[in-house]
């Protein structure tokens, strides 16, 4: 093996690849990126069992072939390269580096003892890059990273036809977003429960190109396999095999007052009070008309924080408890300057949306063209002492 | 009663009648007026708590049930629930609380209040102490006697006075005369072996005491419990009302009869003492930020592993979740186990508690059907409800009827 390459190039490719390396290998050959060259593309591939990531790029090639090596340290090296064209050479059982005066010499894994990587699953359908990646982000937030709760760590997604839905929730919130797509047959209906990090960390890095393809293979009992395609790169993620909770049971059907919010302002207020909010304290928020005073703090021996912030208010006034970082999460996830927030007591979800702007320039093509109503974020308040 | 009858006195000692016997009388109605013993039945068991009508016929806390019952066999044996009699604990020092912060409780049944900054809301000591009197029967329906002095042992001395069902002021003027003609063995510090020793020396009061000097009180029972006999003989005691740190921590754990290895044994252990540490934490009212299991092996070699929760708990099935995951994430592969433990730590109090609330979860949770097992527990004795695991696991001695035999390798 033997090829030249751009350094930026070599060091995007491996260092999205090395992303999926895990931490602790299993075994030690999954520690390695895979560097395959073949008539002028050169693969660099990664896999741990779950999940799988391969990109390609073009190389000027003279001698096709491939070779194992250690993926951090490839990664770390290439990322320090000086800007120059890399040569990479297969020598024996060692992989030599130059990049102008810089020399490297790695040791090879075992190519032999590398498992092949799961083949990609039969295409289901395409969608805009950007799209899945916001909203992929916006769900994913709401998704549990406690390992003991597997069902929780993932994001449901849901295909009926042209329509795609993600939910995700810890049990304290639940996000929910809907988008269309181009389903490779019509009337297609499947559901699956996908790691809710490697699923944003995909969406997130697939932007490159305008579209990206999603393939599912949901064969028998946690046999199944999510496979997103775009530009060059595409990654497979074997499928949480658990049951998600029935989420549309907890969306509130109807709401007894709500509330109109200037996003930034009310999570830069919200942001500087839960500066005393300690730990497993919460943000208490008094909604009257026309305003929401924020508190944090309170007891003696911490610290208190308080500040006013315009809203438009609609109900009777209502005291409610939330967790600071939920909170700002799903602020920070409606994307839109307004958000509204829907309220049944102080004791029940309270439901964060985006509000539409009947703005003029309807052309401003910064935003995706999704409706901003189709992202719900469920908040589960806290209940206050006393 | 004046003003005036009160002046100097600050301390005041609340102390509850007969008050595990008492809290089962108001439990059932029907025993009121009759002898009633709380304690164990076995032919080891002891008498925890009587009431005044049991003590009539000699009947007193320590003794052993089977020469009560000789004593007094009329008596009703009632075996005790320590969870509500905790539960009334916690409702009697949360009133001494709204009285004043200075609260001391010594045991469930008794506390030490200084009243000396409740003065101009509340009136006098004598005052607060009827009116504590008052409210302890209205809301708890039995009775409490009071003392008040200037100082805590006099105080104390006064209440045990005073019982049952009354109230008793010593003021600083009259120390000497309430305090003198007691028998020594009234004076804190003096137990039977002391007392002993003093009535050797022919010092059978207070004021026999008093009268001797305290170089020959020193000789007699040892330089500091002398000098502290003195001092309290002539009603000095500079003790003051220091008021308790909640608990930080609670919680249960069980050493087997033999050792065992087998992990679904020490699950069903976890998830008893987990049922166990979280009633407790109900029934004082705390929720506890985290868990840590204490697993001692055969060779006494003693490890714990500790979890914080996103969300503070008193639910049992909880801590058990918890306990379960951090005993498995040990990866024992059969260790030949001794001891299991679950403690709850970082306790907080429930009603001071923010709680982050569950989407979805059912109106009557978990949580609830702990409580409701709690209150069956009340009527109808420890572990009347409880997850069918554990049925057929052997209950805790001396708490209400004996389960079935355990199954073989199942832990006492």
């Amino acid at each position: 093996m033997k090829f030249r390459v751009a350094r930026e190039v070599l060091a995007e490719a491996v260092a999205w690849t090395a992303r999926s390396l895990p931490p602790r290998p299993s075994v030690p050959v999954l520690a390695g990126i895979l560097l395959e060259v073949e008539g002028g593309q050169l693969a660099v591939s990664g896999f741990d069992y779950e999940v799988s990531a391969r990109s390609e790029v073009d190389v000027q090639s003279t001698e096709a072939g491939r070779a194992l090596v250690p993926g951090r340290l490839l990664a770390e090296i290439t990322r320090a390269l000086p800007p120059h064209p890399v040569d990479v050479v297969a020598e024996g059982a060692r992989l030599a580096i130059s990049c102008g005066n810089a020399k490297f010499s790695l040791p090879t894994l075992p190519v032999e003892d590398y498992p092949s990587l799961p083949s990609m699953p039969s295409t289901a359908g395409v969608v805009d890059s950007d799209a899945f990646a916001e909203a992929v982000g916006q769900v994913a937030v709401a998704a549990g990273r406690d390992d003991t709760l597997p069902m929780l760590t993932g994001v449901r997604l849901e295909i009926e036809d042209d329509l795609v839905t993600l939910a995700a929730t810890d049990r304290y919130r639940l996000a929910v977003r809907e988008f269309a797509w181009r389903p490779e047959t019509p009337g297609l209906s499947a559901a699956v429960l996908v790691p809710a990090r490697t699923l944003a960390d995909a969406a997130k890095t697939l932007t490159s190109g305008p579209e990206v393809v999603l393939s599912l293979a949901s064969g028998g009992s946690g046999e199944g396999i999510l496979g997103m395609s775009g530009k060059d790169r595409r990654t497979t993620t074997r499928l949480l095999d658990a049951e998600f909770v029935k989420y549309r049971a907890i969306m509130p059907s109807e709401s007894s007052s709500f509330a109109t919010l200037p996003v930034g302002l009310f999570t830069d207020a919200a942001k500087r009070v839960a500066l005393v909010a300690e730990r497993g304290t919460p943000l208490r928020c008094e909604f009257t008309p026309g305003q929401v005073t924020l508190r944090a703090g309170g007891t003696d021996d911490e610290g208190q924080a308080e500040e006013r912030c315009d809203v438009e208010f609609d109900g009777e006034p209502l005291t409610i408890g939330f967790n600071p970082t939920f909170l700002l999460d799903g602020l920070a996830a409606v994307h839109t300057d307004r958000a509204r927030m829907d309220f049944t007591t102080a004791l029940k979800p309270a439901v964060l949306s985006g509000v539409d702007e009947p703005s003029a320039d309807d052309e401003d093509s910064g935003r995706p063209a999704e409706r901003a109503g189709s992202y719900r974020y469920l908040i589960m308040p806290v209940r206050l002492p006393g | 009663m004046t003003r005036d009858r009160a002046a100097g006195c600050t301390v005041l000692h609340v102390d509850m009648d007969a008050f595990f016997a008492s809290v089962e009388v108001r439990r059932h109605p029907e025993l009121a007026g009759t002898p009633v013993i709380v304690g164990g039945v076995g032919n080891r068991g002891v008498v925890t708590s009587a009431t005044y009508e049991a003590r009539r016929y000699g009947v007193h806390s320590a003794m052993p049930t089977s020469r009560a019952l000789r004593l007094c066999p009329t008596a009703t044996v009632l075996p005790g629930d320590l969870d509500l009699y905790a539960e009334v604990s916690r409702s009697v020092m949360a009133l001494f609380r709204s009285l004043t912060p200075l609260v001391e409780p010594l045991s469930l049944d008794e506390a030490f209040l200084d009243v000396s900054g409740s003065g101009r809301r509340l009136g006098d000591p004598v005052a607060i102490g009827e009116y504590i009197r008052a409210r302890v029967f209205d809301e708890q329906g039995i009775t409490c006697s009071v003392g008040v002095a200037g100082s805590k042992f006099v105080a104390k001395l006064a209440s045990t006075r005073a019982k049952p069902d009354g109230l008793l002021v010593v003021p600083p003027a009259e120390v000497m005369d309430f305090l003198h003609p007691l028998p020594v063995g009234a004076l804190w510090g003096v137990g039977p072996k002391t007392e002993e020793v003093l009535l050797r020396l022919g010092l059978r009061t207070v004021g026999d005491l008093a009268h001797v000097p305290a170089r020959t009180l020193q000789r007699a029972v040892g330089q500091a419990a002398g000098s502290h006999l003195h001092e309290l003989a002539w009603g000095r005691d500079p003790r003051r009302v220091v008021p308790d740190e909640p608990d930080r921590s609670t919680g249960a754990e069980e050493t087997f009869g033999t050792d065992v290895d087998d992990p679904q044994v020490i699950h069903r252990e976890l998830l008893h003492l987990s049922e166990r540490t979280a009633g407790r934490l109900r029934s004082t009212g705390h929720l506890a930020r985290t868990v840590t299991v204490k697993i001692r092996f055969a060779d006494f070699t003693t490890i714990t592993r500790s979890r914080t929760l996103k969300v503070p708990t008193d639910v049992g099935q909880e801590l058990y979740d918890t306990a379960r995951t951090l005993f498995d994430a040990l990866g024992l592969d059969r260790a030949r186990i001794r001891l299991v433990g679950v403690r709850a730590e970082g306790l907080v109090e429930a009603e001071a508690t923010a709680r982050q609330l569950e989407l979805g979860a059912r109106e009557h949770g978990r949580r609830d059907a702990e409580l409701a097992a709690d209150r069956a527990a009340r009527r109808f004795g420890a572990g009347a409800v409880r997850p069918a695991t554990l049925l057929g696991r052997r209950q805790v001695p001396g708490a209400g009827p004996v389960a079935r035999d355990p199954s073989p390798g199942t832990p006492r």
